[in-house]
């Protein structure tokens, strides 16, 4: 064990920073969720991380990455959160569908969808709920109906992040009409924009249209779009699920920059609170610290060619909770002012803090809810017996 | 940057591990603590046999010359197993402090005379009011105006002080000082007894982590046997999420348990707020996770005949030794307000206290 960085890493992280420095906007873009003129500008901030090999550097660098590992991913994203460069508004491409595609796609795949994935040209949704098919996600209705080299598409999806304006979307469709719950599923990629593909923007706690409803009468997209074998779709999916719950949906720093930032703001009012609120203070930054740890010793472990498996609702559990009691210390902190809009004239330093507390709500539930991450755990960890 | 352990470090856990689950099952624990004993010497000559007490010792003095990394996952295990005797505060304390006197004739034979397992030694502290083990040691560390010495079981004036713990005897101390039992004047004494403190915690949290796992697995046991309406307990979610809470507390203790011990010994405001962190998560993981086993066993749980409770007093116990959670908080606390935030902080060292 050793906790140090190598010269390496540090040199790493000194590229990464000056590169951010000279590069990330010097005001806020406007958010993806909220126009198409936010979502475009971070498509073009994608489009300038990728230019700069920036992008995901633990990928190949025929796919724009840099080969690099997970320890040095983890530096990549310090930086990145600590400069406040822009949200990754194509993270279900390159969080989610990128590893995915690496470990199931075949070569001829890899090759048509991951440099349009890094450069940013195509933005991903993910098409996984159904009204019917939240937490019981084999439930899962919408077909696909194999029509020579084609697949035809049906069905209604709902709660599909960034759909509203992106490109693409996956999702799990029943390719075997005979099938039921996990079995009979498969993987398949579709744009967005083709015919049959209705898309109903879903307004969001905060007014903004993060999500949206898809639906698909029938949507013909070839075969090539499967991915992995056909039928095989929900162990794909599961491979997916567990990158987004496991590692880098949330990296560490984004809880310790939000964790900084609160101990900022808890300085500026101390003498307006009361000891609680101090102690909710350190808790904060020692949560955020625990999460980090664990990030890195799971990174060591993956390394070493460990794999991730039900430490991925582990980790899912801690950084929602974790991330709600932060952003309700900073409300506490702001007292009569927490419920100002930014735009309020008297709203001092309010800042972001309303907004992120209500996306802290999300967190128990998008990726699958807490209480199916707690199923998980008692089942596949732990060994208690299936209901 | 590397967040595993070697292969050796491992293996020597693993062999502690063994040893422990071959001789100190809780039915060891009951029968002791059933005839009004605190300590079995055939299991502590084992102990002693295995060559674990001077893992912090330097080689020159006797001992492995290794760190307190190499001793955490033991530790680890003997809170697992709820070991009565006295290996982790003999290795992880107190030889690692009498081995930072060698020059001193008193300090150094009452090393040898515990690495030869012929005779253990109690730690005084002011951080711990009470001392442990002092009736069964042949000599007492103790502080006295910020001075240390080395007195003699037999001169000093025990006082016992009942704890719920039945393997844990502690005692008010009280002895004469003088210079023949001065083993570092108070100059001396200040960093010593610095470092003293952090091992405390430190491995203190390292029990407590395995408290929370023991308290954990002992209460999964129960809910896959316990049948009501019809199923086992443990297919209840009620059950399900209780368990399961407990395991994510335990998750994140355990790296914070685990880089604290990595970074030792050091006494800067980084290092210490890092063992004040993990004796934290590790006693809130072992407080939830053992009252969480009492609840699911039921009204057994509440019961002496289910083992679940002598894990419980020992988490109680630990808890509050080596600094309460208040004074950890306040170590915590220091470093926050005290020096830079942020995400490329989470490895750095030093830092002199504010």
């Amino acid at each position: 064990m050793n906790l140090d960085y190598t010269p390496e890493q540090q040199a790493f992280r000194a590229d990464i920073r000056a590169w951010l420095e000279a590069n990330v906007p010097a005001a806020p873009l406007p958010s993806f969720d909220a126009s198409r003129a936010g979502f475009e500008a971070h498509r073009a901030w994608e489009r300038t991380l990728n230019d700069g090999r920036w992008g995901m550097v633990t990928w190949p660098t025929n796919y724009g990455g840099r080969g690099l590992d997970l320890i040095e991913w983890l530096i990549f994203e310090e930086e990145y959160y600590r400069a406040g460069a822009p949200l990754r508004v194509n993270q279900n491409g390159i969080f989610l569908l990128g590893p995915t595609l690496m470990e199931y796609g075949t070569p001829e795949q890899r090759a048509r969808f991951l440099p349009a994935m890094a450069n940013g040209e195509e933005i991903w949704a993910q098409a996984w709920s159904e009204p019917q098919a939240g937490s019981d996600l084999a439930a899962i209705r919408s077909k696909a109906v194999r029509e020579g080299d084609d697949y035809v598409l049906s069905g209604h999806k709902i709660w599909s992040s960034r759909a509203a304006f992106a490109d693409w979307g996956f999702g799990l469709f029943r390719t075997d009409p005979a099938s039921e719950r996990h079995k009979g599923l498969s993987l398949i990629l579709f744009p967005l924009d083709a015919p049959g593909v209705r898309r109903q923007p879903i307004p969001q706690i905060n007014g903004e249209i993060g999500f949206a409803e898809l639906f698909l009468d029938e949507v013909r997209v070839p075969a090539f779009n499967r991915l992995g074998e056909e039928g095989q779709g929900w162990a794909v999916c599961m491979a997916t699920a567990g990158f987004e719950r496991g590692l880098m949906l949330r990296s560490p720093a984004r809880f310790q920059v939000a964790a900084h930032m609160l101990v900022e703001l808890y300085k500026r009012h101390q003498h307006e609170v009361d000891g609680t609120v101090r102690a909710a203070v350190v808790q904060a930054w020692m949560d955020a610290d625990a999460y980090a740890l664990s990030i890195y010793a799971t990174a060591s472990r993956l390394r070493a060619g460990g794999h991730i498996g039900a430490e991925a609702s582990v980790n899912k559990i801690f950084w929602s909770e974790m991330d709600i009691a932060l952003q309700r210390t900073a409300l506490a902190i702001l007292g009569a002012r927490a419920e100002l809009l930014p735009v309020a004239p008297d709203a001092g330093d309010v800042d972001g803090w309303l907004d992120s507390y209500l996306f802290s709500l999300a967190g128990p539930i998008y990726a699958g809810t807490n209480e199916i991450q707690r199923n998980i755990i008692a089942e596949r960890m732990l060994g208690l017996p299936r209901a | 940057m590397d967040f595993t352990f070697t292969q050796d470090q491992t293996m020597m856990a693993d062999v502690a591990r063994d040893l422990l689950d071959a001789e100190c099952p809780v039915s060891s624990l009951r029968a002791l603590s059933a005839a009004g004993e605190a300590r079995d010497a055939a299991r502590w000559r084992k102990i002693v046999d295995l060559g674990l007490l001077g893992v912090l010792v330097p080689e020159a003095a006797g001992g492995l010359g290794l760190a307190e990394i190499d001793l955490v996952l033991i530790a680890e295990h003997c809170g697992y197993f709820g070991l009565p005797e006295p290996l982790v505060d003999t290795a992880g304390i107190a030889l690692p402090l009498l081995a930072a006197l060698p020059d001193v004739p008193r300090a150094a034979e009452a090393l040898e005379r515990t690495l030869a397992g012929e005779s253990t030694v109690a730690i005084g502290h002011p951080g711990n009011p009470f001392v442990l083990d002092a009736d069964a040691a042949g000599a007492i560390l103790l502080p006295v105006d910020g001075a240390l010495h080395l007195v003699d079981r037999a001169d000093a004036k025990l006082t016992a002080q009942p704890s719920i713990d039945p393997f844990r005897k502690l005692f008010r101390v009280e002895a004469e000082p003088s210079a023949a039992t001065l083993i570092a004047d108070a100059e001396a004494a200040a960093p010593l007894l610095t470092q003293v403190f952090n091992r405390g915690a430190l491995f203190a949290a390292a029990q407590l982590l395995g408290l929370a796992r023991r308290s954990n697995d002992l209460a999964v046991a129960y809910a896959g046997e316990r049948t009501q309406f019809g199923k086992p307990i443990g297919a209840y979610q009620a059950i399900k999420h209780h368990l399961a809470t407990v395991q994510v507390k335990i998750e994140f203790a355990r790296p914070v348990v685990y880089a604290a011990a990595a970074i030792s010994p050091a006494s800067g405001l980084h290092e210490e707020a890092r063992i004040s962190h993990a004796k934290l998560a590790a006693g809130e993981a072992a407080d939830l996770s053992a009252r969480t086993a009492v609840q699911v066993h039921g009204a057994m749980g509440y019961s002496w005949e289910v083992d679940v409770h002598y894990f419980l007093k020992r988490t109680l116990a630990l808890s509050g030794a080596w600094g309460t959670p208040n004074d950890h908080r306040k170590r915590a606390a220091a470093r926050v307000f005290g020096a830079p935030v942020g995400p490329e902080h989470t490895f750095t060292r030093g830092a002199a206290h504010g």
